[in-house]
């Protein structure tokens, strides 16, 4: 062993000066970008792509992304003002569309495809050629053993190879024979030619996962639409709320269906200590169309089963309070009447509104404030929400007249009242105080300015609606590249040599050997395999010892076969080679 | 309307819990026993085949008993064959290319069964010698039953909850546990891995003394984005992968271990760490943690499809890098290299195994720090 590490150490300082000696050849263009593609599609580099992709995915886990969330992101650079917009040049808030991310995965693919394309032309011709010929000494294999066929069962050197070639096409081998009619023919044979098969389906179908993505991000599109209880949507894209599409995405790939969100219940958590209140279960009945003229189905949606309609799928993905208030103006006009969806805030369905009221006359009217479903106030005046129902129900606002700019034209956020140009009317430090509202109350505004009545509370749902064409492809891509994989790693190709030859006293002595490509841990029991196949097919006593004398001793070193070479390899002509065929362990 | 919560079984669930963590200390304190016992018991043959070495040439292909000859210990013991293997890996690791000799060659295994003479020494292949160790067979006893007193305490808070056990942080430890040594118990019927009893049961015990500690969770309903019978299928195969992980993690460890060793030992060095020669070479843990670790990729490779498939099934996009999302996928990178290294020059042996622990320790931090800490859609810790 020392030695070994003696010449190892040794060989560089040679190696060394040998290439400080030899000028660097000169290198065109042509012979750059063969040496750059000899680079990127050796192991090794596809090797550091693979460990370099899985460390710059972690940024995208450590960081806001903006495709999860892009308003945190922009919360997130407002409270980070030193290093926030960094970050953001080095596009830490979109890894996973960056450009040096973009880069990693597109070099590893072309890596894949320099690496795959050589390697399945090579399988193919591999396929279709004859296994390699027979080595010379065949007790160099990793696995290797000898049968002896006595003299008087008259099995000559070439019939035995026959039939071994006929044991060996049954147990899935692709055999050729060999100098069938010389003084010691042999026989080739391999098998597992699936393993590189499946291999290669591997790493192809993972092109195909990562073609589907981009198909899916090209023609797909997604939206998310709010439905209170009562309400409907059309799929059209007047009537998503927030729409996404996809590269490609044209509005004529809208069906019109429709969905009516019937009712809405939620089942909350009043047994398991700890979790009261914790919800267990969401349950929306809708009434869908798949065109306007269709008849209309009664569906249930629930999360972790969305509904499916018109090739798109609806998701249930949120969902919350719509208090129904009705706000009459200063000259006793409804001048708004209906639900109002309330955004979730805090624990228990503490959420907050706005109201708008753009048709109360003479002067507009807003609202803002919060909504609890069971109202809590603490000694200090806070109030707070004490359960998820409807036990409780409280509305708490402020309210203001003005111009709401909203005849302006310009969008505005409707979770959002700009109050800078509005006159306060009620809010806690004002005379007039807040307004407190529970369902049926009616609240005068003061100087005239009209009333609002707190009617009655509905439910309201959000729908994630999605069109992905590429999923299918991606599942099926995937599919296949499991099964690849199992193949692969599971599928032994194995190289099986056998030669005959007989011996002056008429015996017919036969060596084989095994050799496996790639790993494989079962090539001994395959040896075992092998060799208990042929001693039935030459009705050798395996189990018998005591068929000769001499075997006794050496049985012990022949039947484990060895990769030493030093004992058994020239067992075909040497007569005090093996004898009895045995059994294995 | 759900299963109704059964707290008096949920109680029961935590008192077989603690009893299993109790008599995974016994079998703990056996495991090392056993070390500390078979490490002198060497030290004492090695005493006395070094008297022998004067007379007693021990020849290249024969016996493993060489405990004297030159590569010492661990190597000696697969014989000639795996001596020449053991030289060709510490050369590797200097210039030496990738030989036919890195595979796990099927005679190199074979040979180990001449082992049994070389005391108490490892075999390659990791098979039962003939010396009884008592108290590794205490050991495995102990753990056997605590394994059956967990099991009860997996079973009891299934059947209080009236689902799968595993829809929150404390169940996926404590069930995670109960896989991770289940499976250990079952390899340890085919292999003598009893060398990774004080690891694993030590790890079993801090996930249980974890889950109690940091993650307690009464039983409880689950949330509705967890009702589905993908969490069956998903999350099983997920902790079932984790345990393959969690042995492969064990082996990869004292992988490096022994091969610092072997180096010094070759080198001429002191043997300092006695009780590794329980332990079996370096190459042979590095085969049959490349085995294990590819069942568990395979496992790993189908958490993370059918994790898409449920993620499209709950949120409406298979893939969508959420921090889960990331850290699974980082995992099954991580791995991928690991297999692909091993068909890499230079990259087999030591840098392998060192993969091998980066992916552990991810894993570690998916299930950790990503629940905890992470903002994220599967932020289910219950907590």
């Amino acid at each position: 062993m020392s030695e070994r590490v003696k010449a190892n150490k040794k060989s560089p300082a040679p190696v060394a000066a040998a290439r400080t000696e030899a000028a660097l050849p000169v290198l065109g263009p042509v012979e750059m970008l063969r040496w750059a593609w000899t680079q990127l599609t050796s192991m090794r580099t596809a090797l550091f792509l693979l460990l370099l992709l899985a460390v710059a995915a972690v940024p995208g886990s450590l960081f806001p992304q903006r495709p999860a969330n892009p308003s945190i992101v922009t919360q997130y650079i407002k409270d980070n003002p030193d290093y926030g917009k960094l970050l953001d040049t080095l596009q830490l808030y979109d890894v996973y569309s960056s450009a040096w991310f973009s880069a990693i995965y597109i070099l590893l693919f072309i890596s894949l495809i320099g690496c795959v394309v050589p390697r399945a032309i090579a399988h193919y011709r591999a396929m279709r050629s004859q296994p390699p010929r027979t080595p010379k000494r065949l007790s160099r294999l990793p696995e290797y053993g000898t049968l002896v066929v006595p003299a008087d069962a008259g099995l000559p050197a070439s019939d035995a190879i026959r039939s071994a070639a006929g044991v060996l096409k049954k147990r899935g081998y692709r055999v050729e024979v060999r100098d069938d009619d010389g003084a010691r023919p042999s026989l080739g044979a391999e098998r597992g030619f699936a393993k590189e098969v499946g291999n290669l389906v591997f790493h192809t179908s993972l092109i195909g996962v990562l073609v589907s993505v981009a198909v899916g991000g090209l023609f797909g599109y997604s939206g998310q639409r709010i439905l209170v209880e009562g309400d409907t949507f059309v799929n059209t894209l007047v009537g998503y709320d927030q729409f996404t599409p996809g590269t490609n995405f044209q509005s004529s790939q809208l069906q019109p269906y429709s969905i009516q969100l019937d009712k809405f219940d939620v089942l909350f958590d009043r047994e398991s200590p700890g979790k009261i209140g914790q919800p267990i279960d969401f349950n929306a009945e809708v009434t869908t169309r798949d065109t306007p003229d269709s008849p209309a189905k009664q569906e249930v949606l629930k999360v972790n089963d969305p509904v499916t309609l018109g090739g798109t799928s609806i998701y249930l993905t949120g969902n919350g309070y719509a208090p129904v208030v009705t706000v009459r103006d200063g000259a006793g006009n409804v001048a708004m009447q209906g639900p109002v969806v309330a955004k979730l805030q805090g624990d228990n369905y503490y959420s907050s509104l706005v109201i708008k009221v753009p048709d109360a006359r003479p002067e507009q009217l807003g609202f803002v404030g919060f909504f609890l479903p069971t109202a809590f106030i603490t000694e200090e005046g806070v109030s707070f929400s004490g359960d998820p129902d409807l036990f409780n129900p409280q509305l708490t606002l402020n309210s203001y007249f003005g111009d709401l700019g909203l005849d302006a034209g310009s969008p505005q956020n409707v979770f959002e009242l700009d109050v800078r140009d509005l006159t306060p009317l009620n809010a806690r430090n004002l005379d007039a105080g807040g307004i407190t509202l529970a369902p049926g109350s009616t609240y005068t505004l003061p100087d005239g300015k009209g009333s609002i009545s707190f009617d009655s509370v509905k439910r309201y749902v959000g729908v994630d609606i999605h069109h992905n064409p590429g999923q299918l492809y991606a599942l099926i891509f995937a599919l296949l590249a499991v099964g690849g994989l199992i193949v692969s790693l599971y599928v032994n190709r194995r190289r099986v040599w056998v030669r005959t030859g007989t011996h002056e006293d008429g015996r017919t002595m036969v060596e084989y050997g095994l050799l496996a490509r790639g790993e494989d841990h079962r090539l001994a029991a395959e040896a075992v395999a092998v060799r208990k196949l042929l001693s039935e097919e030459w009705q050798l006593a395996d189990s018998d010892s005591g068929e000769s004398a001499d075997d006794s001793d050496s049985s012990v070193t022949q039947q484990t076969p060895s990769r030493q070479g030093d004992n058994g390899a020239d067992s075909v002509t040497t007569p005090a080679g093996p004898t009895g065929p045995k059994k294995d362990q | 309307m759900p299963f109704a919560i059964n707290e008096t079984m949920g109680q029961y669930s935590e008192l077989f819990m603690l009893l299993a963590a109790g008599t995974y200390t016994v079998a703990f304190i056996a495991f090392a026993w056993d070390l500390a016992k078979s490490s002198r018991a060497l030290r004492a043959i090695d005493l006395k085949a070094a008297e022998a070495a004067g007379t007693k040439v021990p020849a290249m292909a024969g016996a493993g008993a060489s405990a004297g000859s030159a590569a010492g210990s661990a190597a000696a013991a697969d014989g000639g064959a795996a001596d020449s293997v053991a030289a060709d890996r510490v050369d590797s690791h200097l210039a030496g290319p990738v030989g036919r000799a890195e595979r796990p060659s099927s005679s190199v295994a074979k040979r180990g069964g001449d082992a049994s003479g070389a005391g108490q020494t490892a075999d390659a292949d990791m098979r039962y010698a003939a010396e009884r160790r008592v108290p590794a067979r205490v050991a495995v006893a102990l753990t056997v039953l605590g394994v059956l007193i967990h099991a009860a305490g997996v079973i009891t808070r299934a059947l209080g909850a009236g689902r799968v056990p595993w829809g929150n942080m404390y169940e996926f430890l404590t069930t995670g546990a109960f896989v991770a040594v289940a499976v250990f118990l079952l390899v340890l019927i085919r292999r003598d891995l009893r060398f990774l009893g004080t690891f694993v049961v030590g790890l079993a015990i801090i996930m249980l003394v974890a889950a109690s500690v940091a993650y307690w969770t009464p039983v409880g309903h689950l949330v509705p984005a967890l009702q589905s019978y993908w969490l069956i299928i998903h999350v099983s195969i997920a902790v079932l992968s984790s345990a393959l992980f969690t042995l492969t993690f064990a082996m990869s460890a004292l992988q490096l271990v022994q091969s610092h060793r072997q180096k010094t030992v070759a080198a001429g060095g002191a043997d300092k760490l006695g009780f590794m020669r329980l332990v079996p070479s370096a190459l042979s843990l590095e085969n049959l943690s490349y085995r294990i670790n590819a069942i568990a990729f395979i496992g790993w490779t189908f958490t993370l499809m059918f994790g898409a498939i449920w993620a499209e099934k709950a949120w409406g996009r298979f893939w969508g890098w959420d921090t889960k999302e990331v850290w699974t996928f980082v995992i099954w990178v991580v791995y991928a290299g690991y297999l692909h290294a091993r068909a890499t020059r230079g990259w087999t042996g030591t840098r392998a195994a060192w993969l091998s622990i980066v992916g552990y320790l991810c894993v570690v931090f998916n299930f950790t720090i990503v629940n905890q800490f992470f903002n994220g859609l599967h932020s289910y810790s219950g907590l």
